[in-house]
């Protein structure tokens, strides 16, 4: 069992099935906790009628799914049609490699390689092709409009993102993940995270991060690429059946994946908030998790308050506000790093 | 992981740059013209870094990395403003047929 | 071993992928064919000791420059095969030929000539090592491709604005 579990050709494979599984398992739980808290603050009841609570409601939509005819629009790319929802969960399901979960070495799912968040920042700019080739693919008016914006409006916040992950690398000074959450330790607990360092500059590429993270997975008050009142729903309009259920749990992966993104980057990781005994007793993953809730929490949130932009305005909002004050950030970042040296 | 030839890269990248080069003369639309161009610089980068390998010093392997990065940073500014013109042009005779672009033929 | 047969995986990949690139009619095939070459690419990057540039290459170029292609070829709306038509029948079989002819001389130059890679210390492809020596030794071509970066933004700004 030793030798067996100290064979990189049988923990490997093994670990990848962990954290696929894992974030697969959380997609159903997922989708019931946003429709019932939802339905709580819009003030109805949302599902309730399969099992206690409407608990086995993801299950029923996963045979419902599963069951249905899979329609195939006439003159579409059949081939593009069929790779692009693979094409579009398969990077997402590949970021959390990185992803350090905890303090001990064998909770990074993959490596904690050097370069960990090029890694992340690559794997999710590759799921834009998924949305593209499906808008192009399915031979639709609003599918390809839905497929354009949604590659526009990626690219555009991407950017912002990126600088502000700069930022974090800049503090840190090292691209592994693992390195950063370290950073963050200290006698002080929460007030050494990122969110808090040089006060109001970590605040503000935490919030620069926060917009650009809604934006690239596509959720309100960004999901333009899917606007139903103006898009039918956008690229998948044309899918139905399992094709769709992949893009709709490819959008609820990346939640998470995102999600656990912004906790290691600016919120320490699995370190607890306070540095003594009661808070240190809940072991670092289980932090991790209450982080990554908080998160998710505040993506369902944000869905039910915001109203959807128009999208001049989230072009506006990318490049002529979030871009020039990421910037500046990081500039004001060197400097105090420059200073303190 | 120690023990592929140099010279295997280098083969393989002199065929990509074939590839690209066959690909600019036969090609007749300007975006795929483009990603041939950008299969060459794909194939001198894979040549710089093979050559690095080479190397005795530790200053002249990295040289190679750092000309490739170099190169992706050229092969950028040249994609927006090649597509930018192919863009334009576009929009001024609805086709892009680079045999109809002829204006400053004899 | 290990590094060989991923070598062969890979360089099969860029081969096919190299031929489609060019022979392919649909625009978009062409472009998602580009798309493996480069990802396949970016592995023989890593068995070159090049995390760093590995990292970048799937970046930049998969996620930016080829994305780019695309959403220029559907705001086009190219992407129907056929449409422009392919002239000059007769280049395509001496290009071709040409090319193989290429690949077969550099082929030859390459195994007449060639050493054996040199040991290299396993942090060689790391950020800081390229870093390091990209704003030392390399620092003036790097400030001088920022230069061209801007002129580049610049000038496609003033070719896609329909008025100034």
């Amino acid at each position: 069992m030793e030798t067996l579990l100290n064979n990189p050709w049988v923990v490997i494979p093994l670990r990848v099935l962990i954290v696929i599984g894992f974030i697969l398992t959380m997609v159903p739980g997922l989708v019931w906790i946003e429709r019932r808290l939802l339905a709580l603050m819009q003030i109805r009841k949302g599902p309730n009628r399969v099992g206690p609570a409407g608990l086995l409601q993801p299950v029923a939509d996963g045979i419902k799914l599963f069951f249905k005819e899979d329609v195939i629009p006439e003159r579409v790319d059949r081939f593009i049609y069929f790779l692009a929802p693979a094409g579009f969960l398969i990077p997402v399901l590949c970021a959390p490699a990185v992803i350090p979960w905890g303090p001990d070495d064998r909770l990074t799912p993959i490596a904690d390689v050097n370069i960990g968040i090029l890694f992340l920042l690559a794997m999710t700019s590759l799921t834009v092709y998924g949305i593209v080739l499906a808008g192009w693919s399915s031979n639709n008016k609003y599918s390809l409009l839905g497929g354009l914006r949604a590659s526009a409006q990626t690219i555009s916040y991407e950017l912002a993102m990126g600088l502000s992950i700069v930022s974090v690398v800049l503090l840190t000074g090292s691209l592994s993940m693992r390195d950063m959450v370290l950073n963050q330790q200290g006698s002080l607990g929460m007030l050494n995270w990122h969110v808090f360092r040089f006060f109001p500059l970590g605040l503000i590429a935490t919030g620069i991060f926060l917009v650009a993270m809604l934006a690239e997975t596509n959720r309100a008050p960004f999901d333009l690429p899917e606007a139903e009142s103006e898009l039918i729903a956008g690229y998948h309009t044309e899918y139905s059946s399992m094709k769709f259920a992949m893009f709709f749990m490819g959008e609820y992966a990346s939640m998470i994946t995102i999600s656990a993104v912004m906790v290691t980057l600016f919120f320490g990781g699995w370190l607890p908030p306070l540095p003594f005994a009661p808070f240190t007793w809940i072991p670092g993953p289980l932090w991790f998790l209450i982080k990554l809730g908080v998160f998710i929490y505040f993506f369902i949130w944000v869905r039910a308050t915001l109203p959807r932009l128009r999208y001049d305005m989230l072009m506006k909002l990318g490049w002529l506000r979030l871009l020039p004050t990421a910037l500046v950030n990081l500039f004001l970042i060197a400097i105090i790093l420059w200073w303190q040296q | 992981m120690e023990a592929i030839p140099i010279s295997w890269f280098l083969v393989l990248s002199a065929f990509m740059f074939a590839m690209g080069v066959t690909g600019v003369v036969i090609r007749r639309n300007p975006i795929v013209i483009f990603m041939c161009i950008e299969l060459m610089l794909n194939a001198a980068n894979l040549a710089f870094l093979a050559f690095a390998r080479q190397q005795a010093q530790l200053g002249a392997q990295v040289a190679g990395q750092v000309y490739t990065i170099l190169v992706m940073a050229v092969a950028a500014a040249e994609v927006a403003i090649g597509l930018g013109i192919i863009v334009a042009i576009y929009r001024l005779r609805d086709t892009i047929n680079v045999d109809e672009m002829n204006l400053l033929k004899f | 071993m290990f590094g060989q047969i991923l070598f062969g995986i890979m360089a099969l990949v860029i081969v096919v992928t190299s031929i489609g690139v060019v022979a392919v009619r649909n625009p978009v095939r062409s472009a998602l064919n580009l798309v493996a070459n480069f990802f396949a690419l970016a592995v023989l990057y890593l068995l070159l000791y090049a995390q760093f540039v590995a990292a970048v290459q799937v970046i930049v170029y998969a996620g930016a420059i080829m994305v780019l292609f695309l959403f220029t070829i559907m705001l086009l709306n190219l992407g129907a095969p056929a449409e422009l038509a392919e002239r000059f029948e007769w280049k395509r079989p001496i290009t071709w030929g040409l090319a193989l002819l290429f690949v077969i001389v550099l082929a030859g130059g390459v195994f007449a000539r060639l050493g054996e890679a040199q040991p290299a210390p396993e942090d060689i492809g790391t950020v800081q090592m390229v870093g390091k020596y990209l704003f030392t030794d390399w620092v003036y071509p790097f400030e001088l491709t920022s230069v061209l970066l801007l002129i580049a933004i610049v000038g496609a700004i003033v070719m896609a604005k329909r008025r100034l």
